[in-house]
């Protein structure tokens, strides 16, 4: 349903010089989605980012905004606010000066200001934090104090860059839950930029995967995690085992020999196909059990699971389970129709522009 | 038995460090000494012949010698000057470090170094040719005259030496300050934007109080070299214009050099207080960088 | 648009500003007539005179020969007292650092009259040796300015680890730390060269009636008369000094290219 589409992206196109960074992009966000734009370094989801927020200019295509073409209009002038990689706090100034820094501008009475300040810094555990100056903070705290200073102007729409990019990782999983929290609380949309899928996968409602300026595939983190529609998006997010196989017929695919039921139709009669299957989605049964057999070659404790590689038919498979088979053991392989995951063979790279596919 | 063995070669070696980096301190006694030698002590020369008299007695005059009404007027005009100067070359740098801070990086280091090239030509030749244009019978007047419009006396006024002041410190006005705003995290000014602010407000709220030490470096290369200059006045201003630098310059021609000394530690006080202030306002104590 | 106009007009102005007297100089050097406004026609004669004016020549060899020696030994006593300083606790670094800022800091004529007063108690003649000294002590603390931040990016730890592989101090210090900060030190000889070069109030106060650099050289004439082979002089300078920037601004380019092929 294509309601409540607050900010609406159409064919928007971007160069610098000859390279064609972003071609005929289109995209919508909703009210209060939490929507995160994934992919690899250098693949438009910065630049993606920096044009809805006004910093680049596109040079074809419309950015409407709650209904309004915005396309033109600079970044002071926009309901949006943005948080930087970098944080970029005003080194000069106090934290509460820092703060107060937009709510000034709207020219809002001192109380209000006051009250604003004190209500942001509680909002992210900050509350005496005020006097201090950035460079006194911590990496995470100067990040929060970011955020604070973005989300005191009530934005409609909160526009996030890699920001948790130079934390560590117990650090990050705090934050990421932290932007949750915040995001429930405000009623605000988020749109979010990172090249970590799991952080992707923790936090939004709606992923954008994206590569080299085209969009892969649109969905929730479960779709996507579990039906990837092509190879590269299968391979970004999470482990995977890629097979080029053929599509015998409906619910029937012959990986690497042997045959596999499946769940997915349509994919036509004796057709080269790329399958998908998760490394936790692979059993490990006796030999004389599994539809493939092999050989256990690699064997890695991971904590959460053990993982290792099979070679079986020619091909090394990566399994995580949490029960262990020895290294140079003989194992069977077993895959539930449910988790083989098919998907077409492209054209060419992965230059494909799927069209938006709105299954909400 | 080699557990031991090893261990003593760990002590030799972290003894052996100890010993070395004591030896690399060695490389900076000849500096010490050069800079004891001809910076310290002469400037202690300068604190002794300011405070004696011929005959070797403790004297404040000298230095009172600047309450003489000629040497009075001689610092006093250069203060006006050279404060003057420091602001006109504020004034026009300031724009230029703006414009040329937001220009592509490729022709970036070549308008640099264009605005760096006079820098490099001599001093001398550099204020000699102002001299030229501002002549009686210079370039500007007659080019006025062939437009039968009324001569600029300009040369041998406090305007020239202002001129020549501006002239010649005008590119150490502008480096720092171009370099510190190089420096500027383009996201900081695209935060300014992201929360509200228009140009204007960008500028005077971030960008140019993050350049201020570039500003308080560009102040104190202008300042202090206009201040005491003696060249300038003497070439733009004839014998007309005096200087506390022509003062001093004069009595150490003489061989007052008791005289000359005090003058000079009353010039170096100014010099100090302006630092001082500077200072204050300038929170990077690593010191300011030009290059 | 409008915007964009204005910003190319005022560094326009600012440049004609900075140039036109310089251009003045180089076109009134190819003047016949010896008059400052009035053309008289094209002439080189101006500098066949000049090579002809012992006393200028002269004066420019002394400055080139003080100019490099100043240069050269003050490197050397520049980079070495930044090694060692790098190595020192703050406080100490920071009264050496303080001290040296002394003469960059001071004003010229400070300068230029402690020397002088200096080389008069220890009865030191006035002359080539006195100026040489001089101008070593203001260029130390360019070099030392231009060296130590390049020690500042230096990994500290490639020292110990040629120590730690045998190698002996001095092994370590020129094949290890000297490459690395080498682009600081000739930037910092170059710097010395070129305030060296420009000097005059120093020179002024410590030179004594004998010699004369070209700044002082030029002063004298001034206070007489401008001679057209002073223009002369000064286009010569010009153009040397542009080709080499041009040639430098080079090399920086021909130096960062080589980083796109890693």
């Amino acid at each position: 349903m294509a309601e409540n589409k607050l900010i609406d992206l159409i064919n928007i196109t971007k160069s610098y010089g000859d390279t064609v960074v972003l071609d005929e992009l289109n995209l919508y966000i909703r009210e209060n989605e939490f929507l995160t734009l994934l992919g690899p370094s250098g693949c438009g989801k910065t630049t993606t980012l920096r044009i809805i927020g006004g910093f680049e200019n596109p040079n074809k295509g419309q950015v409407i905004f709650d209904g309004k073409d915005i396309t033109n209009l600079p970044p002071n002038e926009r309901k949006l606010n943005t948080v930087f990689q970098k944080y970029a706090l005003f080194s000069h100034m106090t934290i509460s000066e820092n703060i107060a820094f937009g709510l000034k501008i709207s020219k809002k009475s001192k109380q209000y200001i006051n009250d604003k300040i004190k209500y942001a810094l509680k909002l992210v555990n900050l509350d005496d934090f005020g006097n201090r100056m950035p460079d006194s903070l911590s990496g995470g705290q100067q990040q929060r104090i970011a955020i604070a200073r973005a989300i005191v102007n009530e934005p409609k729409v909160l526009l996030l860059d890699e920001p948790l990019g130079a934390l560590d990782l117990k650090l990050r999983q705090d934050m990421q839950y932290e932007l949750i929290r915040l995001k429930n609380e405000l009623g605000i949309t988020f749109i979010y930029v990172t090249h970590d899928q799991e952080e992707a996968l923790t936090m939004s409602d709606t992923i954008v995967v994206m590569n080299q300026g085209y969009i892969q595939q649109i969905g929730k983190p479960e779709d996507i995690y579990n039906e990837p529609k092509n190879a590269f998006v299968a391979d970004f997010i999470g482990d995977s085992n890629i097979i080029a196989s053929t599509m015998v017929d409906d619910r029937l695919v012959n990986i690497l020999g042997n045959n596999f039921s499946c769940v997915d139709i349509g994919f036509g009669k004796n057709k080269p196909v790329d399958v998908v299957i998760r490394p936790e989605d692979i059993d490990l049964v006796k030999p004389e059990e599994g539809t493939i057999r092999g050989r256990v070659t690699s064997l890695i404790f991971k904590g959460v699971h053990y993982e290792m590689d099979v070679m079986a038919n020619g091909h090394e498979w990566l399994v995580h389970s949490t029960d262990l088979c020895a290294v140079g053991s003989e194992v069977g392989i077993m895959v539930d129709p449910y988790d083989i995951q098919i998907m077409k063979k492209p054209e060419s790279e992965d230059e494909q522009a799927v069209e938006i596919n709105d299954s909400m | 038995m080699e557990k031991w063995s090893h261990m003593k070669t760990n002590n030799k070696l972290t003894h052996s460090k100890k010993v070395k980096s004591n030896k690399l301190k060695w490389l900076s006694y000849p500096y010490i000494l050069w800079m004891m030698a001809f910076i310290l002590i002469p400037l202690f020369m300068v604190l002794y012949y300011g405070l004696t008299n011929k005959d070797g007695f403790f004297t404040f005059e000298n230095i009172l010698q600047i309450t003489e009404s000629m040497n009075r007027k001689a610092l006093r005009l250069a203060l006006e000057l050279s404060i003057a100067s420091t602001i006109i070359c504020l004034l026009l740098a300031y724009p230029l470090a703006l414009i040329l801070s937001k220009m592509q990086m490729k022709s970036n280091s070549f308008i640099v170094l264009i605005i760096i090239l006079p820098m490099w030509m001599n001093f001398l030749l550099r204020t000699i040719a102002w001299q030229n244009i501002l002549e009686k019978t210079g370039i500007i007047n007659n080019f006025l005259n062939f437009l039968h419009l009324p001569t600029l006396n300009i040369i041998n006024t406090p305007a020239a030496i202002v001129l020549g002041m501006v002239y010649n410190f005008l590119p150490f006005m502008v480096l720092p300050i171009y370099n510190v705003l190089i420096k500027i995290d383009k996201d900081i000014v695209n935060a300014a934007r992201d929360l509200g602010a228009n140009s204007i407000h960008t500028f005077l709220k971030i960008i140019f109080p993050l350049s201020m030490p570039g500003v308080l470096s560009g102040i104190t290369m202008v300042f202090v070299p206009s201040l005491t200059t003696f060249v300038i006045s003497s070439i733009l201003g004839g014998s007309k214009i005096v200087l506390i630098g022509n003062v001093i310059e004069q009595k150490f021609k003489l061989g007052t050099w008791h005289t000359g000394s005090g003058l000079s530690l009353v010039l170096m006080i100014f010099i100090l207080l302006s630092m001082a202030i500077l200072a204050k306002y300038d929170k990077d104590k690593e010191g300011t960088n030009v290059w | 648009m409008v915007k964009r106009f204005f910003e190319r007009f005022y560094i326009g102005i600012i440049l004609l500003f900075l140039y036109a007297p310089i251009f003045i100089l180089i076109v009134l050097s190819f003047n016949k007539s010896k008059s400052r406004s009035k053309w008289g026609g094209f002439t080189l004669h101006w500098y066949k005179e000049l090579f002809q004016n012992e006393d200028i020549i002269n004066a420019l060899y002394t400055t080139l020969i003080i100019a490099f020696l100043s240069a050269l030994i003050a490197t050397i006593i520049g980079t070495t007292a930044s090694i060692a300083m790098s190595r020192m606790k703050k406080t100490p670094r920071t009264i050496l650092l303080g001290i040296t800022n002394i003469p960059m800091l001071n004003a010229d004529i400070v300068t230029g009259i402690s020397l002088m007063l200096i080389f008069v108690a220890l009865n030191f003649t006035l002359g080539f040796s006195s100026v040489l000294i001089a101008h070593i002590t203001f260029n130390i603390p360019y070099v030392i300015l231009s060296v130590m931040p390049k020690l500042r990016q230096v990994n500290p730890s490639t020292y110990e680890a040629a120590q730690d592989l045998g190698a002996s101090q001095i092994y370590a210090f020129f094949k290890v730390i000297l490459p690395d900060i080498f682009p600081g030190v000739v930037s910092g000889f170059l710097l010395a060269f070129t305030m060296s070069l420009d000097d005059f109030v120093i020179t002024h106060f410590t030179k004594g009636p004998e010699i004369n650099t070209l700044s002082t050289k030029i002063y004298t004439e001034v206070r007489k008369g401008i001679k057209p082979e002073i223009y002369a002089l000064s286009t010569l300078l010009f153009v040397s000094v542009l080709l080499l920037l041009i040639f430098i601004n080079r090399r920086g380019a021909e130096k960062k290219a080589p980083n796109r092929l890693v």
